[in-house]
């Protein structure tokens, strides 16, 4: 099994370096879309600034609020990290190129997303204070009610492909993307993923300009780390998994190798990600819940009925 | 119209409870005996015709130390001045009330205001006077466990009469204790029947608040029970330096107070000054003051425009709209050197002329900002989450904001059509044609949408003084203007003796008490100047509006959640040094 271990170590590579790049990514592109330099200092185009941020965090001192609970404060930020890093196990870069060709991939990344919301809820508890508490009310409230269309969304992909694993799902796209007859899903699934991430429009369990820093308020050094690469993860992650649904993953013309097919699309969504987040203000977290439950909610119902009629309908024909 | 208020007045309470004072402003002035003031206050807001809805201010002068005899009556120790505003009659009315002793105390009004509330507390901080029936008789501005009564003429005016600063263990004990919160202190109940309510203190250091200003939120969940604005972080004792600053120095100060309405706070108080020293500002220094003030005031509410949507999540207008603020900024730098406090207007008229290509650079900026402005309509307030977040939040009545004495856009946001450049014009804003933008629900929508045309009927006022700049003086050639115009000091002795007095003395203004009310960039800002003919003000009390403004924040802000707060906070647009002062 060495090549499983290759698989692993280099995903685990690509991915932490992903991360750790968006930050200046993310600082970058924003800068250009607000009429500033961002950083640009340090090494080349700034790229720098990734290792002197990392640097900067690692040397923080490690500072536990004396008030909060020691054991959850300090377990929580590993749980986003851990779940997030968990979910990429099932997504296909690449034929063969996957950790874990499992046959029920989508549900392991529903159950693994929905793992993340624990790291947001403890750390507010843990954190005993009241701006991180009310981070973390809103976070679980948002997670309940995105995590539910989130997977309905879903199983209109699996109804079109007839599987729940991602490589066959991918196979199945051969003839056409399924963001052409899944629209709404990918509509919907694009929401509940940004919600899942919380990031701007929905950042609500952050919200800056309300909660200070929401459910990490107390945490500095590398366990706010944690939360920060746990993040920019989870915007990855969900990029990964939106080109690998309905964007035909790996597929494309053959002049590319497969693997940089994904990694362009990827790239592609990670940028959507964060020009949303220079363009969109945001809702509160009621009107979130409200939008989720009665708008998104019944979309997403209907989306599945109506892609189920018409498979059935082409079964039996 | 001021003698029929007396003769209604004298008949009703008797022709020795009315006395009129007489002042360097319009405003009519009455002296009441302290038993009447009360009814008198009730008889003016509720029963006569046309009333006076609006208490514009309350606050109090210590006599104890005035010198020379004004008007002929016998000295109190310390007089209580209202001022109120009839919208009907569009008229202030000054009532002033005579009291004695070195502590005296007055019935309270807020049963008839509740605006009175703040307005009394920061009497009872300044001066010591207390008033009865108060609900909440606590320090505002100071801090809970300050010594004495800063507005007293007793109390020191700088630190080094105060003797050396020391600071015991006992002091620290103190003053941590009176850090400690507890909610029955401020009026707050700690449960209802089926809840427990939790305490969010926001402020003084948090990013939504925009300055040191702490809110003392119960929260029952997320929504909003009570809230209680803690202000004072952000106090100077501006009207303190009033007193010690010559008429001249102070301007400076006064720059400071709404800092983001730069020359605007210029103006409310050289107003004041020039009416006090009878000084006709020449027509070239009025436009170009006028100029340079609405120039402010769009810097100032493209600042607010910004913070709005930032406050709303929205990152990244707040950038735009500070490079167009930067380019606002070049013109003024251009005119006066400085930028946020550039410290420009002079007693009679500006520091100095107009540099060459003012012009150009300010018809640059007037044909480039309309399309940005249409830029960010597009952008934020045609943005259905912007309108999802503000329409329909922190909604305040007419009436409510007449009572509560709202003034400026949020007044104009519930339909009131009232702007002082137009109803009661100032230095020039006559000469001008603008129009005066309302809206009618008095949401945080509608407080919005009235700043935003501000913006665009300002960019009219400002094309004006680009198309019709008069030449002539910059500055009056009144003896009392400072520093005086130099060209004529060496073929004359008079002016060189007016030069030398005003530059080193600083300018003795006659005797006299005088008060212009301004449509500045939050809202209504004057400064009441009383002079005993010195050269400093013997009295300066600074009304601001962010004061009251800030004061409504519980009234509207019940009943939703946090972060409907922030938007409420941000759609009112205050500034803290607006607030303390």
């Amino acid at each position: 099994m060495i090549n499983a271990w290759w698989i692993i170590g280099g995903v685990l590579f690509v991915l932490l370096n992903t991360a750790a790049g968006l930050i200046w990514l993310e600082r970058r592109m924003l800068a250009l879309w607000q009429d500033r330099y961002g950083p640009n200092r340090a090494g080349p185009f700034g790229l720098f600034i990734v290792l002197a941020d990392t640097l900067k965090l690692f040397f923080k001192e490690d500072w536990i609020p004396p008030f909060a609970d020691k054991v959850v404060f300090v377990f929580a930020p590993a749980v986003v990290v851990a779940s997030v890093l968990m979910s990429f196990v099932i997504v296909p870069f690449a034929p063969g190129i996957v950790v874990a060709d499992l046959n029920i991939g989508i549900l392991f990344f529903l159950a693994m997303s929905s793992l993340g919301v624990y790291s947001i809820v403890l750390g507010g508890w843990a954190s005993n204070n009241k701006y991180a508490l009310l981070g973390a009310m809103r976070g679980a409230s948002q997670m309940i009610s995105y995590e539910v269309f989130m997977g309905l969304a879903l199983m209109g992909v699996v109804v079109l492909s007839g599987s729940f694993n991602l490589q066959q799902i991918v196979e199945s796209q051969r003839t056409v993307w399924f963001v052409i007859p899944q629209l709404l899903g990918f509509l919907i699934f694009m929401v509940a993923g940004v919600a899942e991430t919380h990031r701007l429009p929905f950042d609500i369990p952050e919200a800056e300009s309300e909660l200070v820093a929401g459910f990490h308020s107390e945490y500095s050094g590398m366990k706010f780390g944690m939360f920060f690469i746990g993040e920019y993860l989870g915007v990855t992650l969900i990029s990964a998994m939106v080109v690998t649904l309905y964007f035909g993953g790996w597929l494309g013309p053959s002049f590319l190798p497969p693997v940089v097919w994904f990694a362009i699309k990827t790239f592609a969504f990670i940028s959507l990600f964060i020009l949303l987040r220079a363009s969109m203000p945001r809702p509160r977290y009621d009107q979130l819940m409200e939008y989720g439950w009665k708008v998104l909610f019944p979309l997403s119902l209907l989306n599945l009925l109506v892609t189920a009629a018409i498979k059935l309908w082409l079964v039996t024909k | 119209m001021p003698e029929s208020i007396v003769a209604e007045l004298s008949s009703r309470f008797g022709d020795d409870s009315i006395t009129p004072l007489t002042t360097r402003d319009e405003t009519p002035t009455l002296r009441t005996p302290q038993e009447k003031i009360v009814a008198i206050l009730q008889y003016l807001k509720h029963e006569i015709k046309m009333p006076f809805r609006m208490l514009y201010d309350l606050t109090a002068i210590d006599e104890r130390a005035y010198k020379k005899e004004q008007n002929g009556h016998k000295p109190y120790d310390f007089t209580l001045v209202y001022t109120l505003f009839s919208f009907d009659r569009n008229q202030f009315l000054r009532l002033k009330v005579g009291l004695h002793g070195e502590f005296p105390s007055q019935d309270t009004i807020t049963h008839l205001w509740p605006a009175a509330n703040w307005y009394e507390r920061e009497v009872f901080d300044m001066f010591g006077i207390r008033f009865n029936g108060h609900p909440h008789l606590q320090r505002i501005l100071m801090p809970r466990t300050w010594q004495g009564h800063p507005l007293r003429k007793e109390h020191p005016a700088r630190a080094t009469e105060m003797g050396p600063f020391k600071l015991f263990d006992e002091k620290v004990d103190r003053e941590q204790h009176a850090l400690q919160f507890s909610p029955e202190e401020w009026g707050l109940k700690r449960h209802s029947d089926d809840a427990d309510f939790m305490f969010l203190n926001i402020g003084p250091q948090h990013p939504g608040t925009h300055g040191v200003l702490r809110i003392i939120l119960q929260l029952d969940g997320e929504n909003i029970i009570d809230a209680v604005p803690d202000i004072g972080f952000h106090h100077r004792g501006a009207e303190k330096m009033g007193e010690r600053q010559s008429w001249h120095t102070y301007i400076p100060y006064t720059d400071r107070i709404d800092y983001l309405g730069g020359v605007n706070n210029n103006l409310a108080y050289l107003l004041a000054v020039e009416k006090l020293a009878g000084i006709e500002v020449p027509l070239r220094a009025q436009v170009i003051r006028i100029m340079l003030c609405e120039l402010f005031r769009i810097a100032s509410h493209l600042v607010w425009y910004g913070t709005f949507a930032q406050d709303l999540g929205q990152l990244s207008p707040v950038f735009y709209m500070f490079t167009d603020r930067e380019r606002v900024f070049e013109i003024i730098e251009a005119i006066c050197g400085g930028r946020m406090h550039p410290n420009w207007f002079r007693i009679g008229g500006v520091a100095q002329d107009l540099p060459k290509g003012w012009d150009t650079l300010v018809k640059n900026f007037v044909e480039y900002f309309p399309r940005k402005l249409r830029e960010y309509d597009k952008m934020v307030m045609k943005n259905y989450l912007f309108k999802v977040r503000t329409k329909g939040i922190g909604i305040y009545t007419l009436e409510e904001a007449i009572e509560w004495g709202v003034t400026g856009p949020g007044l104009r946001a519930c339909g009131l059509e009232w702007d002082l450049r137009k109803k009661r014009p100032y230095g020039g804003y006559e000469n001008f044609a603008f129009e005066i933008p309302v809206a009618h629900n008095g949401d945080c929508y509608d407080r919005a949408v009235v700043r935003v045309e501000e913006m665009r009927q300002s960019l009219r006022i400002v094309q004006q003084c680009l198309e019709y700049m008069p030449a002539g003086d910059f500055k009056s050639h009144h003896p009392l203007a400072t520093p005086p115009v130099k060209q004529h000091t060496m073929h004359d002795i008079e002016t060189l003796i007016h030069h030398f007095l005003n530059v080193s003395w600083g300018p003795v203004i006659p005797p006299g008490e005088a008060m212009v009310c301004t449509e500045a960039t939050k809202g209504w800002n004057s400064y009441y100047l009383i002079s005993d003919g010195n050269t400093a003000s013997y009295r300066t009390r600074i009304r601001t509006p962010s004061f009251p403004h800030m004061q409504m924040i519980p009234l509207i802000s019940k009943g939703y959640t946090v972060a409907d707060l922030l938007s409420i906070l941000g759609g009112m647009d205050y500034v803290l040094a607006d607030i303390d002062r």
